[in-house]
Parts: C-alpha cells; structure tokens; sequence
C-alpha cells in the first residue's frame, strides 16, 4: 500500500506558513537542521541524525584479488538499505523510486566523486587489493535521509582505519591493531550533500533541508554534492519545476556557507572521539 | 501483571478488559469433570491501569503504531471510497472503514461531502483483531454529531500514543497554558494525531513545537521550560 498523500489541512496549511517565511519547525527557509554525529565502538560506525532522521553507516573491509582491467585499484561498494523501518512508506522487496534516487545519489557523491583514492587501497599489484564495503541503514525517515545518508557515508570512511599491511616479497603480513595502529583511508576530500526542495508557487522561497512534509508537498528537490573547498560533485534537480540560473547559483553559494559549517564540525567530532581512544602503550 | 489480576479478591461482575489484556480460556484436565478457568494476559508491554471500582482494566504503553480499541476517538484521513463506505487511514496496520451514513443528519439524498485527504474526527465502533476497523462520526443513541465530523481547515500534527492520552487528561498543562496564550480549537486522537486551528499560522506551529517538544517520547520538556520556550517564540 503506498501511503496516502498528505492531508487537504495539511496541505493547505504548509503552503500558507511557507507563503509567511514560517516552517513547522520553526526554522528559516535557509536554515538546516543541526546534525549529531554518534560513533560506535568499532572504528568506521557512524549514528548519524538530521532531527529525527536516523542513518546508520559502517565500513568494512577485506582483501580480494582485483578485476583484470583495473589491476592497481582497490573495491569499494556501497550497499543501503532502506527497511520499512525507516518510514511506512518503504515496502521490502520492491525499491520505490525514492529509493533508487537515494542509492543512485550515494553511489555518485560517495564513490564516483573519487573522494577515496583507491590506488591506496592496493596491496600487490594484480593479486591483493582492499575491498570496501559501506553498509547503509536508514532508521528513521523524517525528511531528507539522502544528506543524512551522504554524511554518514563520508564520515565513517573518514572515521575508518584498515590494518597495517606489510609486503615482503610474496608474502603478505597484515598486523592486528595492537601489534602496529591501523591506518586512515587516503580521502582527497569530503563531499556533503545539500537539499533544497522547490515549491510550485513562486510566492514560497525554496527550503534547505526540507522535513518529510515539506519533501512530500515539494514539486522539486534539488541536491547539491560539494566539499568545503567548493568543489561541485554532483548536481541533481529532480523534479519539473524550473528554476532561473541565478537562483541555482544562489543556492549553491548557500549550499558553500552550508558545506563549510559541516566540515567543520565533522572535524570537530571526529576530533572529540580520537581522543577518546587513546591508549597508553606500557 | 498477570498476578495483580489475580491479586484482586472479588473480580468485579461486570469486569471489562481495555486495550492491552486479553483474555485466555484455559481448560484444566481432561474428559469428565474438566473446568475451564479464565486467565486474563496483557498483550502489550505497560503500565497496568484500572477504574476506580476495577471495574476496568487497561494497559498504557508507549508505542508509536496504533491499535484500533472500541469507543476511542481518532483523527482519521479519508483515503479512498467503496461502494458506500469512506476508506479511512487512522495510522493502524489496516484502513477502518467509515458508513457514508454515520454522520448527523445524514440520508440517502443528503450525506456529507468529504474528498480524499479530508480530515475526519471520528469514533471506532468496532475493532476486533480479525477485521477490518469501523468508524462513526456520531452517536448511534442520539444520532448527534457530539462534535465529530469532518475537521476544516487547521492542521495535523503526530505524537506518541502516550502524548494524546496525556493531552486528554483535563489536568495535563500544556492546553490550558496554551489556550492561556491564545485562542484555539484543539481535537486530540487517540491514534497520536492532533488537529489545531488557530487565528495565525505562527500560533499552529507555536502549538505544533510544544507538543514535539512536551512529547515523552522526544524532548519530555515541563511546565517552566515550555512557559520559557513559548516566550523565545514571537507570538
């Protein structure tokens, strides 16, 4: 069963705040939500929260021997999974094109961006290389779960470490985290994602990090996939509703302002939890 | 919990048992001179709750998905029509079903003109575990709307089950400080949905961030820190 549409009321009502610059949540229509980022024991689990949208991300890697025609690069997939856990609107089985869009957007911003060198992840040429798998799962959907998908990808790659491997000769060596500390990933640069969601009445400004009744009234979404260095990645407009260049340019120069305050406070975070983890060596 | 059922010494004549218990039929022995005892077993996890002669026996938990019980009100979305029934959605596992004839004044010639996506205060008149839940819009006694009906205008906001039964509780303060503030017309059901209308839209969504934030279930604020929190909002 697909879940109905929002109520004429609420309908009615969203449009009417938005036509005042008024958002249920109080917000302002370039306001984002403040993100939390959670870290779990192991190293490259990641909790992250828009609100009350919940997305876990973790990393896992292993060794595989690398396909023929590209013998010098490591693996990295991306698997999400939208169970009905997140939303009623999600069913098992069958991906709702919603869905789609979310994994398509994450295989563009988090892998195609090259924002992982996979030369690093290579270990002998053409026999041993590093394959990364990031695990995706959506707890909770209360309005764009692809930016709070999209943070939680890159921060638990940026969180992860592999193990120290060492090659002598043919043989390979590969040291558990006590005997020498794991290594980070080699990460060119972060991508955060930015949505803002378009409305048909050109009296309604559009909104940066739409809630779910916000996403559900929109005519458009348009997602913005840039690092704080100002480097567009990905640009999608979904959606029929046109929008003039200056305004895309507006917006993208919001979505800079919006990227920089991330990357900030990943660091931050991720700074936070580092030093949770020292452990004296006797 | 099943041992404070027992607990009590003379279960009361007319023993009515309320969302959360259920009651088992257990046969003892077997052949001639078997009995059946029956054993009363909570369904849900909760608080164990009873009227003030335990008359009544109900569980209150907090979940978010909710379960049709008979007589409670709820705010439903009309999702559909069959026949002569509305198809309705009350956030249940199933949609309840609502007679186009069970609304105040209503006849073959004149029943009420509702669209897909109106918002409709409503009465569960049946649940039972194996069909479909039905709904009135009036009391089947006197045939008087008793203020329900379809809900115009305002908006709907969702909660925890254990919220709208707390904004249902005429001693709860979150309705009274509000209606303190400013006037509205608040309908509360029990499925967690709310409906608010007021003057201004900003005076909505004033309602709308209290309730999130009073909900157990989310912020769990109190009286002193929602009287400051009204007072950040520009009213």
């Amino acid at each position: 069963m697909r879940p109905p549409s929002p109520s004429i009321p609420e309908k009615e009502f969203v449009y009417q705040a938005l036509k005042q610059s008024l958002r249920l949540d109080g917000r302002n229509h370039l306001d984002a939500r403040t993100p939390t980022l959670d870290f779990g024991p192991d190293l490259g689990w990641v909790e992250c929260g828009y609100g009350k949208t919940r997305v876990i991300a973790y990393v896992e890697a292993k060794m595989t021997k690398p396909p023929p025609e590209r013998p010098l690069e490591g693996i990295i997939t991306i698997h999400s999974e939208i169970s009905p856990m997140a939303s009623v609107d999600y069913e098992p089985g069958r991906p709702s094109e919603e869905e789609i869009t979310i994994t398509r957007m994450l295989d563009k911003i988090l892998r195609r961006s090259d924002a992982i060198d996979k030369e690093s992840l290579c270990i002998v040429a053409g026999e041993r290389v590093w394959h990364l798998r990031l695990t995706i799962h959506c707890l909770a959907d209360a309005g764009n779960m692809l930016d709070c998908a999209c943070l939680a990808g890159i921060v638990a790659f940026k969180h992860f470490r592999k193990p120290e491997v060492e090659v002598i000769g043919d043989e390979v060596i590969v040291h558990s985290a006590a005997e020498r500390s794991p290594v980070p990933l080699a990460i060119h640069h972060m991508p955060f994602c930015v949505t803002f969601a378009f409305f048909p009445d050109p009296s309604m400004r559009p909104v940066l990090d739409p809630s779910l009744l916000e996403q559900r009234l929109s005519t458009g979404l348009m997602s913005i996939a840039l690092n704080a260095q100002r480097e567009i990645c990905v640009l999608q407009k979904a959606g029929g509703v046109p929008i003039a260049a200056e305004e895309v340019l507006q917006l993208i120069d919001v979505a800079v302002t919006v990227a920089k305050d991330l990357d900030k406070f990943v660091q931050m975070r991720l700074r936070e939890d580092w030093e949770t983890r020292k452990i004296e060596i006797m | 919990m099943r041992d404070r059922c027992q607990e009590c010494p003379l279960p009361h004549v007319n023993l009515k048992l309320g969302p959360g218990l259920s009651e088992l039929s257990v046969a003892r022995g077997s052949g001639k001179g078997s009995s059946s005892q029956q054993t009363v077993v909570a369904t849900r996890a909760g608080i164990l709750n009873h009227s003030s002669n335990r008359s009544k026996w109900w569980v209150e938990g907090n979940s978010r998905r909710y379960v049709p019980a008979p007589q409670e009100s709820v705010i439903g979305v009309v999702s559909g029509r069959s026949g002569e029934n509305w198809r309705v959605d009350i956030g249940a596992a199933h949609p309840a079903s609502l007679d186009g004839l069970a609304f105040e004044g209503a006849t073959k010639r004149n029943r009420p003109n509702l669209k897909v996506g109106s918002v409709l205060y409503a009465r569960v008149s049946l649940a039972h575990k194996d069909m479909e839940p039905e709904l009135e819009c009036f009391d089947a006694q006197t045939r008087k709307a008793d203020g329900f009906g379809e809900l115009k205008g305002g908006f709907v906001t969702h909660c925890s089950l254990q919220m709208s039964r707390l904004l249902l509780d005429p001693k709860h303060f979150l309705l009274p400080l509000l209606g303190s503030r400013f006037p509205l017309d608040v309908a509360v059901g029990l499925n967690g949905r709310i409906w608010v209308s007021t003057k201004e839209a900003k005076q909505t969504i004033a309602v709308v961030r209290c309730v999130e934030a009073v909900d157990p279930d989310g912020g769990g604020m109190d009286e002193v820190s929602v009287k400051k929190f009204l007072g950040e909002m520009e009213l």
